[in-house]
């Protein structure tokens, strides 16, 4: 193996690597030595190109492996699996309740959809899934469809910023960090929150929450036109986007796409109309839908889609004026304390102190065996599924009777929707790789788990 | 299936012993340290229907009747035998077909293209390991949804630890492809029939299927504040 990689400080030439293998030469590039390259390469009419998985434009660590003929792709496949960290393993020696701050970590831009999913599941294993307060699924239905926003502000930021873009990538992070705030705000952490539990949420709103959704709103409703504004006619954004990751319903019934990629066929597909959990039944919104079948249509949706999130947003400000109960009754499952932070910075509650140590021998009870053992939930298996921004997020979870999940197994909108990386890029330029791959918002935090 | 059958089907399946791993012992469950609660002798029977060898009466089918019926039917002009559908299983309103792997793409196909079932999309396969279960270890579970019909319906199969081969449904579904792949990695059943069966989150060269209940979680202890905190797999554990 020769390996001539490196800068020569005297005469500054920059050479490729290059060594044999089985398969033929194999070169490593790394910048400025594309011209010691291209005259051995000529006339080499196959060339097989890693991108990734340490490439900015890949959404993670995700790795594009491109047979190129020219600038023609011809091949295309995804490898996956850099961010694999044993969530649904881990997950099994945890309790029930522990499991949300293992999910949540799994695609990191729609943490509130897999605490939700999972959660769900977990409630409807219980059997207690219409005893959850309509106070705590408000809640929820709010910060999902914020964490809505907030996601596919990072997809159309990154997607935007690989195109060149780069004014849409600096507001779609402003905006997010807007929102980021109102999470750290409203659940104590601006990522990773466990926050939604089985059997409610863990805390009520601060008192001064709904004041904050609402400045955020107005914020929101200021700057979200600027993306309209910027894209929607913009010559070079549509030369980029329009016709670029082409696949039509049949396509995404075969690879089992949802989402924006359905919906950017014209099918209004979404388990919020369709399936309805967390009530969402009772709220006025539409399914925009596009029928370009293209990386433009899907930008369309997302922008339309953080406009409907609005609109539930502030429905749900309007019913979380009235107080209410945000955890199940059933003290044998609700989590007992509600934090505040204490005069020393800690997040104790004095109140439940007060409660366990001096005022009920039950409460004591119940804190304890919910800390160290947690509760049972009775043996059997369900399917649960929300629509996350990226599509279907399914969690099925199995119990034998104990206090932790049997299994848990998430179905990952990310995960299956990488497989149509191929359909949509073979055949087209190597840079629509990177417009098509945005197409899809894969985040490989939920694809690896 | 006529009611007859079925009730039959329920009376034998009372005397069957059920199966070991749905036994668990003590009041609490505890494993690490010893049950000072004085019910360490109980041995408490965890019914878990996934399991259980007799499926639901038909009777409490409910909403689901249609669909098995048409399942069924459509298996039969299909010339696909009754032993396709092992059992049925509704549970917390949701529907579960255990399916013999051997009739697995047969059912998955019709389940497709039957215009009164459509179920257009698979979500994949998720694997479940019972090493209780003798014989029936492996489980691979697959959820399957209408859009045409807003329905859905999960199909289940089992295989052995030591004949771990399912047919792979990727020829029907080619969204199962990575789903299949990955159910693989972790588990070991071994998808026949599939394109380009390797492992897909683990190295390619990992030994052992990592989400198997034979395969440790590992970890090591951890040192804070001059105590030491065993590994999650290792800690006092509520759940046996």
């Amino acid at each position: 193996m020769t390996d001539t990689t490196g800068v020569q400080a005297d005469d500054v030439t920059f050479t490729a690597g290059v060594r044999e293998t089985t398969e033929g030469p194999v070169y490593t590039v790394s910048g400025q030595d594309w011209d010691s390259l291209t005259a051995e390469i000529v006339g080499n009419e196959r060339v097989v190109v890693n991108m990734g998985p340490q490439h900015p434009s890949t959404h993670g660590v995700l790795r594009l492996i491109l047979e190129l003929d020219g600038e023609t792709v011809t091949e295309a496949r995804a490898g996956v699996g850099y961010l694999h960290t044993g969530i649904e393993k881990n997950m099994e020696y945890r309790t029930w309740t522990q499991g949300v701050t293992f999910c949540t970590r799994m695609d990191y831009l729609s943490p509130f959809y897999n605490e939700t999913a999972y959660v769900l599941g977990v409630e409807k294993l219980l059997g207690i899934s219409d005893q959850v307060p309509e106070r705590a699924s408000v809640i929820r239905v709010l910060l999902m469809e914020l964490n809505r926003i907030s996601s596919h502000l990072v997809a159309i930021a990154t997607g935007g910023m690989e195109i060149g873009a780069l004014t849409v990538m600096t507001i779609g992070f402003r905006e997010r960090e807007v929102l980021l705030h109102l999470f750290e705000d409203l659940t104590g952490l601006r990522m990773n929150h466990a926050f939604v539990r089985p059997g409610g949420v863990a805390q009520d709103l601060p008192p001064d929450g709904l004041d904050k959704v609402r400045e955020a709103v107005v914020w929101l409703k200021k700057h979200l036109p600027e993306y309209e504004a910027f894209c929607n006619e913009n010559p070079i954004f549509k030369r980029r986007t329009v016709g670029v990751g082409y696949l039509d319903l049949a396509g995404c019934m075969a690879l089992g796409m949802t989402g924006p990629v359905l919906r950017a066929t014209g099918l209004p597909w979404d388990l919020r109309k369709t399936q309805p959990y967390c009530g969402y039944e009772t709220y006025d919104f539409d399914v925009p839908t596009r029928d370009t079948m293209d990386s433009y249509g899907r930008f369309r949706i997302r922008v339309d889609e953080m406009w409907q999130s609005l609109r539930i947003v502030e429905q749900c400000v309007e019913r979380l004026e009235e107080p209410g109960p945000v955890m199940v009754e059933d003290k044998k499952i609700a989590w007992p304390a509600q934090l505040s932070i204490g005069s020393d910075g800690q997040g104790n509650s004095l109140d439940h102190i007060r409660h366990i140590m001096g005022e009920s021998m039950e409460a004591l009870i119940h804190h304890f065996k919910l800390v160290t053992e947690g509760f049972r939930v009775p043996a059997g298996q369900v399917y649960s599924a929300v629509e996350s921004p990226r599509g279907e997020l399914g969690v099925h979870v199995v119990s034998d009777g104990g206090t932790r999940p049997y299994r848990a197994h998430f179905r990952d909108p990310s995960f299956n929707n990488l497989q149509a990386v191929p359909a949509m890029t073979e055949g087209g330029q190597v840079a629509d790789v990177i417009v098509a791959v945005a197409g899809i918002d894969p985040v490989m935090g939920g694809v690896d788990r | 299936m006529s009611d007859a059958d079925q009730t039959g089907a329920v009376e034998e399946s009372v005397p069957q012993p059920l199966p070991p791993h749905a036994t668990k012992r003590g009041a609490f469950g505890v494993a690490g340290s010893g049950d000072t609660s004085g019910f360490s002798g109980l041995v408490r029977r965890v019914a878990n229907p996934a399991v259980l060898p007799a499926g639901t009466p038909r009777d409490l089918w409910g909403g689901h009747a249609p669909t098995v019926d048409r399942l069924s039917a459509a298996l039969a002009e299909a010339g696909v035998g009754d032993e396709a559908i092992e059992k049925v299983l509704v549970d917390r309103d949701e529907l579960t077909v255990f399916v013999s792997r051997e009739r697995l793409l047969d059912v998955v196909r019709t389940l497709r293209d039957d215009p009164e079932l459509r179920f257009e999309m698979c979500l994949g396969v998720s694997g479940v390991h019972y090493p209780d279960e003798v014989g029936r270890e492996l489980h691979a579970v697959y959820p399957f949804l209408s859009l045409t019909h807003n329905r859905r319906l999960r199909v289940e199969v089992t295989a052995p630890d030591d004949d771990p081969h399912v047919p792979s449904i990727v020829s029907v579904y080619p969204s199962n492809n990575w789903h299949e792949r990955e159910t693989w990695d972790f588990f070991g059943l071994v998808f026949d029939g599939h394109p380009a069966l390797t492992r897909i989150e683990m190295p390619d060269d990992w030994p052992g299927h990592p989400q198997r209940k034979d395969y440790p979680l590992g970890g090591i202890p951890v040192e804070y504040k001059g105590a030491t905190i065993p590994p999650p797999d290792e800690r006092r554990s509520y759940s046996g």
